[in-house]
């Protein structure tokens, strides 16, 4: 709808900053988790979710996307409720959380094409083959997902981020965790070229951010 | 026009609601049910066919008129939660429904209690017995639910859900086992027709209807408090009104120490 | 269409994999049947009177033993959590994936049903309006099942709750169809029981999916 008139999300994200969070306030198991989070992320920008273990990271990251509820508050994407604008939002997104997503009695490729046809990707097989040669998964293509290391399993599903390249939002929850040292350089790498070319970037990590990069830091505290 | 209503939806007021309308509620109730019962049991006319045991009527019919009405309670508070995203809606749904759930057995209770003098036994499947048994086995399906969540919040949303899922079910099930009951009902039963009660005999049972909508709803009024701050007990305002409650008794419990 | 029709080709291929573990309801269903004649005594008439509701009961209990499978692994593994962020709607990937279970764990059983016929001595009559009274009941299983699968699948215990839940659900589909096979087995028209059925089968066909749909998100927080 947006882009029939004429404006591509290339030039949406530009003028009106990719996503906000207004009053966000979000409760779990009865528990105020936090209480009237407020940001708004443009293109290029990259925030920083910190906090302790039960500060509620996991859980802002799923409230953004729709995953877990809110208490109160909205969350907008291209100024526009992402209630209101869910497609739209969804065709934009890649979202990595702590469930990886893949069956473990399929192999990577057919977990990957699944995926693609999901988020209406056109991907060639070949794509796929040569995504998971980046990642130095050459031999496991086809073998079942459970036959694969923790780690491997995770470039697995980090694939993701090389097959949608029309997003312009990733989320990422923990995305260093289990990956070896070239593992984390390749995603590194990605995130960086990722946010040159204008994506927006939601992480959190309990380690401090292991790359440079102009940062929005945005601090949860545990509360009782 | 439902503007007045909203700030019900803020635990807090439904919370003073609540506290004022429970002595109401709690004092007529106690009283018309005494009343009512004395009256039924005690002093209206026996029954001249079934002699004494017909005064069970008094504690069988409010049970069993109520426990299908306390369901649709409980539908419609699922309801107003699913559309309207009412957290308050979801405690009065967790509120009503053992009170439900024990009206509905007490009707099964007194039903078979009734069955052993009419019908000559305890237990017979009797179109509206089954279905206030398998009422008995909804109200326990949706309470177990809610109680096999961690989060509160989660397990209201989806006993809400198979409520719902319930009272679309509920004229189904009744219609469908009448019918079946008509199909397989053997000459054993006496159909009791339907005499107009004697004026004697209608009043107490009508006054104990009226006590029994009372006394639940006093006990779903107090569960609903409870619910509410057993919920909300972190927030300051429940923290407020437990040090105001702990203030009024502090001079009490002070004067008992002395003496 | 195409994420529809990938996802029915996924869990097709999914069942294939699984099949070892697809078996076990159809066996639980052969088994329990053949459990009544050997408590009753093999005596044809009885059977045939029981015939009808033991076998409605062995599918009801059956269907939910593989109930618990539907969304369990995909709520696990998070592939749930990649469709809801699809850009698909929630309730046509509820249906879809009702409607492959149904193809690929209650369409085997409604095939066992001739073998159990023979079993209870039910004759061709009955035997025709039982398959019938399958094809259209078992749907309605599932599609209601499902809703009730999707609140408890963040629980890790199903099993006995789900049955709590569903079974006293389930008691209106029971009665018409028994009633349908016993009027057949009576040569009576039974046409009103199946159009009942029918009717509560197009009714969950509209609602279901969105009550399925809700539940899942629900069962995301």
């Amino acid at each position: 709808m947006l882009s029939s008139r004429g404006f591509s999300i290339d030039r949406l994200r530009v003028i009106l900053g990719v996503l906000s969070a207004h009053n966000l306030s979000l409760v779990k198991n009865d528990r105020l988790l936090f209480d009237k989070v407020n940001f708004s992320l443009d293109a290029h920008g990259l925030l920083y979710v910190k906090g302790p273990n039960g500060a509620g990271k996991t859980s802002l990251l799923r409230a953004l996307i729709g995953l877990h509820e809110i208490e109160q508050g909205e969350v907008h994407f291209l100024q526009a409720n992402v209630l209101d604008c869910k497609t739209l939002f969804h065709q934009n997104l890649v979202y990595f959380g702590h469930k990886l997503g893949l069956n473990l009695r399929l192999s990577a490729t057919e977990n990957l094409d699944f995926w693609c046809k999901q988020q209406e990707q056109i991907c060639s097989i070949d794509t796929i083959y040569s995504v998971l040669t980046q990642l130095n998964l050459v031999g496991l293509e086809d073998i079942p997902v459970a036959h694969l290391s923790a780690g491997q399993q995770r470039r697995v599903a980090l694939a993701r981020f090389w097959l949608k390249e029309s997003a312009c939002l990733w989320v990422l929850d923990e995305p260093f965790t289990a990956l070896d040292s070239n593992g984390i350089d390749l995603l590194t790498e990605k995130i960086l070229s990722f946010l040159s070319s204008g994506g927006a970037v939601v992480m959190t990590s309990h380690q401090e951010l292991l790359f440079n990069y102009p940062k929005q830091e945005l601090v949860l505290e545990y509360r009782i | 026009m439902w503007k007045w209503l909203h700030p019900y939806a803020k635990p807090e007021r439904s919370y003073q609601l609540c506290q004022t309308l429970l002595p109401w509620f709690a004092v007529l109730g106690g009283l018309s049910l005494f009343v009512g019962t004395m009256w039924g049991l005690a002093f209206a006319p026996a029954d001249y066919q079934q002699g004494d045991a017909f005064r069970i009527i008094y504690i069988h019919v409010p049970s069993a008129i109520l426990s299908k009405s306390l369901y649709c309670t409980m539908a419609i508070a699922a309801f107003v939660g699913l559309v309207w995203q009412v957290k308050t809606a979801f405690m009065a749904m967790v509120a009503v429904a053992p009170v439900g759930a024990m009206v509905t057995f007490v009707s099964l209770i007194t039903g078979a209690a009734w069955g052993k003098p009419m019908w000559g036994t305890w237990w017979e499947w009797d179109a509206r017995m089954t279905s206030q048994l398998i009422l008995l086995f909804l109200f326990v399906g949706v309470m177990s639910l809610y109680k096999s969540f961690e989060d509160a919040q989660q397990g209201g949303k989806a006993a809400g859900v198979m409520a719902m899922v319930g009272i679309i079910n509920l004229p189904i099930i009744h219609y469908s086992v009448e019918w079946w009951n008509s199909l397989h009902q053997g000459a054993t039963i006496l159909k009791m027709g339907k005499p107009s009660m004697a004026p004697d005999m209608l009043w107490p049972l009508l006054l104990c209807i009226v006590s029994w909508v009372l006394v639940s709803s006093a006990i779903f009024l107090l569960r609903l408090q409870n619910e509410i701050v057993r919920r909300e007990i972190k927030r300051p305002w429940v923290v407020e009104l437990a040090l105001q409650n702990s203030k009024q008794q502090a001079p009490n419990n002070m004067s008992t120490d002395r003496g | 269409m195409s994420p529809i029709i990938a996802l029915f080709k996924r869990d097709l291929i999914l069942a294939y994999h699984n099949r070892a573990e697809l078996m076990q309801p159809m066996m639980f269903f052969m088994l329990v049947i053949s459990l009544f004649p050997l408590a009753v005594g093999p005596n044809a008439a009885t059977l045939k009177i029981i015939g009808p509701g033991v076998i409605w009961v062995a599918a009801i209990l059956s269907s939910l033993l593989g109930l618990e499978r539907l969304f369990r692994d995909d709520f696990q593994d998070g592939s749930l959590e990649q469709m809801i962020l699809s850009t698909t709607p929630l309730p046509a990937i509820a249906l879809v994936k009702v409607a492959t279970h149904w193809l690929t764990s209650i369409l085997p059983l409604i095939c066992l049903s001739p073998l159990l016929a023979v079993f209870l001595h039910l004759n061709e009559a009955m035997y025709w309006a039982l398959l019938v009274t399958l094809l259209l009941g078992t749907p309605l299983l599932s599609l209601i099942g499902a809703i009730a699968v999707a609140l408890t699948v963040g629980l890790n215990r199903g099993g006995v709750l789900l049955a709590l839940l569903l079974v006293p659900i389930f008691i209106p589909l029971l009665i018409f169809a028994t009633s349908a096979v016993d009027a057949a087995a009576m040569e009576l028209p039974y046409t009103a029981q199946l159009a009942f059925i029918a009717a509560m089968l197009l009714f969950a066909f509209a609602l279901a999916p969105f009550a399925i749909a809700y539940a899942l998100k629900v069962s995301q927080n």
